[in-house]
């Protein structure tokens, strides 16, 4: 065939300092705008939530994952290709019940704290990646699924690594469908 | 590296969280811009601080100019500055005819009956 092959199309990659920075900033403006950490860390949440809503579908058109047919494989795939390709890092991923509807992200190394030394006195409880957690949240809740995303440990609070847990909800609509069929 | 969209989307909503603040009347229009700016000011301290650790000290505001149209420029957004003109009494204007934090918005149509209000604001 004489036709030329369609070259895929560059994806750009930013200074990964930039990012970091622009995000320090902006934890940095939030704890002056608001006085408790819960509400920087909702606000936080909301605005990963606004963004994981949107990175899902550049995610999807990007990645050619296949359809998903259990909670882990889900993991899996936000683990080694989401992470991978937005953070340049790979959480470990372990399954937290027997149910397997809760999971664990182990981040030994967290590309958005890397110039945090530590928290701000005062600021104990504040989730400084928060971010990351609002932004799995929506880019799940766009695929269908309803789940709680928080931070079970936290390298910046004296843990030893950073765990993100991903807890999956079932849809309170998943019987009806089955009994229509 | 980090990846573009993901940022492009976070600077997304940082805008669209200090224009929302301006619309609740908290306060005045000017102030947010002001915070804005300050991100980015210590966005901007911050990056310099790391680009220029082994740079030579620089000998005059024009050289500061240039380091900033075509490494800094070249560092952050992965091309140079287009144009460079001065009135050689301390202003200067930088003109970059592909921004990249704004081409996804400019690329289409979509856009651009707000792109003129933006304008006269």
């Amino acid at each position: 065939m004489s036709r030329p092959v369609p070259r895929r199309p560059e994806y750009q990659k930013i200074n990964k300092d930039l990012f970091v920075l622009t995000y320090g900033a902006l934890v940095a403006q939030l704890c002056k705008d608001y006085e408790k950490d819960e509400d920087v860390n909702k606000y936080l949440d909301k605005m990963g939530y606004g963004i994981g809503t949107r990175l899902v579908e550049d995610f999807l058109a990007r990645s050619c994952v296949r359809r998903c047919h259990s909670y882990s494989e889900i993991t899996d795939i936000i683990a080694q290709v989401a992470f991978k390709m937005y953070l340049g890092v790979t959480p470990s991923v372990t399954c937290n019940n027997a149910s397997r509807n809760e999971f664990s992200l182990i981040l030994d190394k967290n590309p958005l704290s890397e110039f945090v030394e530590e928290l701000p006195a005062g600021r104990s409880s504040l989730c400084y990646c928060n971010l990351l957690c609002g932004i799995i949240r929506g880019a799940l809740e766009m695929v269908h699924l309803a789940a709680d995303v928080t931070f079970l440990q936290d390298r910046l609070k004296g843990d030893s690594v950073t765990e993100i847990g991903i807890t999956f909800l079932k849809q309170p609509n998943e019987k009806k469908y089955r009994r229509r069929k | 590296m980090a990846d573009e969209a993901l940022f492009l989307l976070l600077h997304n909503e940082m805008v669209a969280g200090v224009y929302k603040s301006a619309e609740q009347g908290e306060v005045e229009n000017g102030r947010c811009i002001t915070k804005l700016e300050n991100m980015g000011f210590r966005v901007g301290q911050g990056l310099i601080e790391r680009f220029t650790k082994d740079t030579a000290r620089f000998k005059d505001e024009l050289d500061i100019m240039k380091f900033i149209c075509k490494d800094f420029w070249t560092t952050v957004f992965k091309k140079q500055i287009d144009n460079l003109r001065t009135n050689h009494q301390g202003i200067y204007v930088l003109q970059d005819n592909k921004f990249r934090l704004l081409t996804q918005m400019s690329a289409g149509k979509q856009y651009l009956e707000h792109a003129s209000k933006a304008n006269f604001r």
